[in-house]
């Protein structure tokens, strides 16, 4: 295939980072690698979007901190980069919304690109109003940039924990923009896709990406090896872990923020009012 | 309040190439020890393999001890030796501890007696001379059971005489590799067993074979190393094929000219 008939992809990372490790960096090279294996996909940028501290998740330590490590851990990557937006919003921002807020953003970008192809332009014009309406889901642009969420196994089975997620907002998720899912076990990650009419309905979106290297470097064990004083160097890049240790975060203290509050999501949808 | 024993800790493998994983298993080793209260760990020594091991897709030894150096560069306490990948020979285990054992040795005997100024780590008062033990993932506890690899002597020395400090991998079950042995059980005593809890299964195996098929290995190991593979275009397909129909040098040697323990 000709690289100008390779469809851009952009990969965008939601997580609480608390703090990023190696392992969400891996993330990124090994979607990257899978998405441009299939001779259809040339991946352009990566994108890591911190959770705000409306987020309400027990132990969450400031969002500047953690972008601020995140920005130190992709210093060395030439197409990861940080995006601070949704750490900035006052209240949690559901992850759709955080994709449609990067979408915009990208359209725009590709907009400005190409003032001289007015064909082009019209149809991003086109696609722009499209996209607004949210009852229709264009998966096919011409050459512009598709988004992706890039997760792991565990939010791909969140999906089916009740209340934490809209069901229009999964629907919106694989149906508009699409799924990068990093597993170990490939087999389970199907087997839920099977299991669910939404996902299997979007099916073509949803890319299971095998981890042959099993690297579970999950931040919550950092943060308890750190409580503890023991170890984390090789697991985060060491810059990171010369930021924790110069701004002493993650103690016994920081675990216990958020302890007795009840995490955004949960609130939002089990409460009175419903969008 | 009794002083700490100090420890160097020594890692011999093919280091094909060096991974964040080798690192960490120094760090954890060393955070071990010392919470047992016996230890002060002084030193880490990274001592590759020689070409003359004959491992299938095993890359010359002066990239292998290049590509440790770059990866070790950031450690104040973790070095490169490259005395065991310099002899002409595979070297048993059991002689590059001696090697190492003695050197140590020297060192601490020519600094006592003189009015030494503080070490790094003289915190804590070190009257006893140091020790060396062998550190090891958990897959090496195995390879003692392998026919032809191991004298039965040379387990008695490392396991017996220095020790063993072995980190835990994966499904790897370390206890049982030391219930199965006689001679390692005898030793239980010197034998520290680290568990570590991530999950982190980069193996250089693995590695290798993300860099024949072009794929990333950004975050698994230093980016200094990676640029160094990609500018010496090391592990390639061909690579792979290096001493694919040779015979591990261990299990030729030892049966030729056993090496004398030191009891003879």
């Amino acid at each position: 295939m000709e690289p100008q008939d390779l469809t851009k992809v952009v990969l965008l990372a939601c997580g609480s980072f608390n703090p990023i490790t190696n392992m969400h960096l891996r993330m990124f090279e090994l979607a990257r690698d899978y998405l441009e294996d299939t001779g259809q996909y040339i991946v352009v940028r990566g994108i890591i979007s911190a959770v705000g501290d409306g987020y309400k998740k027990k132990g969450l330590i400031e969002a500047c901190h953690r972008v601020d490590m995140a920005r130190l851990a992709t210093d060395t990557s030439d197409w990861i980069k940080v995006d601070a937006w949704e750490s900035q919003q006052p209240d949690w921002v559901e992850t759709a919304k955080v994709m449609r807020h990067h979408y915009k953003e990208l359209m725009t970008a590709e907009q400005n690109n190409d003032y001289v192809d007015t064909a082009k332009k019209r149809r991003i014009e086109a696609t722009k109003h499209a996209f607004e309406d949210p009852s229709s889901y264009h998966t096919r642009r011409d050459n512009g940039p598709q988004l992706k969420l890039l997760c792991g196994a565990d939010v791909l089975e969140s999906f089916g924990v009740p209340n934490l997620w809209k069901h229009e907002d999964i629907a919106e998720i694989v149906g508009r923009y699409g799924l990068v899912c990093i597993t170990r076990n490939g087999c389970d990650a199907h087997k839920f896709i099977h299991q669910s009419e939404v996902l299997w309905k979007h099916r073509k979106n949803i890319h299971v990406v095998r981890e042959w290297v099993t690297n579970e470097i999950s931040a919550t064990h950092v943060r308890r090896a750190l409580c503890r004083g023991q170890t984390v160097r090789y697991l985060l890049p060491d810059p990171v872990v010369s930021y924790i240790r110069e701004h002493g975060l993650y103690s016994a203290e920081s675990e216990q923020k958020n302890a007795d509050v009840v995490l955004a999501p949960l609130q939002r949808h089990t409460g009175p009012s419903s969008s | 309040m009794s002083a700490r024993i100090p420890l160097v800790l020594l890692a011999c493998g093919s280091f094909n190439p060096i991974t964040n994983q080798h690192m960490r298993l120094f760090e954890l080793a060393r955070d071990h020890l010392h919470q047992t209260g016996q230890f002060q760990v002084v030193g880490g020594i990274v001592s590759p393999v020689s070409d003359g091991y004959g491992k299938q897709g095993l890359v010359l030894a002066k990239h292998r001890i290049a590509m440790a150096r770059l990866a070790l560069q950031s450690s104040d306490w973790v070095s490169v030796d490259d005395w065991e990948s310099q002899q002409p020979d595979w070297t048993e285990t059991v002689v590059t501890m001696r090697y190492h054992y003695g050197r140590i040795l020297k060192q601490y005997q020519e600094g006592t007696g003189k009015d030494s100024g503080p070490t790094t780590n003289s915190h804590h008062l070190t009257s006893s001379s140091p020790r060396l033990k062998l550190l090891c993932g958990a897959d090496f506890l195995d390879t003692f059971k392998v026919p032809g690899l191991w004298l039965d002597d040379h387990v008695e020395e490392v396991a017996g005489r220095f020790g063993l400090v072995c980190v835990s991998r994966g499904d790897l079950e370390p206890e049982r590799a030391v219930h199965e042995s006689e001679t390692l059980s005898r030793h239980w005593r010197n034998i520290f067993l680290v568990r570590e809890w991530v999950r982190n299964e980069t193996s250089a195996t693995e590695v290798r074979r993300a860099l024949r098929r072009g794929l990333s290995v950004k975050y698994l190991l230093p980016d200094s190393v990676i640029k160094y593979i990609h500018q010496h275009n090391l592990y390639t397909g061909d690579s792979e094929l290096k001493n694919k129909d040779v015979l591990l040098r261990p299990l030729t040697k030892q049966t030729e000219m056993p090496v004398k323990t030191l009891d003879d």
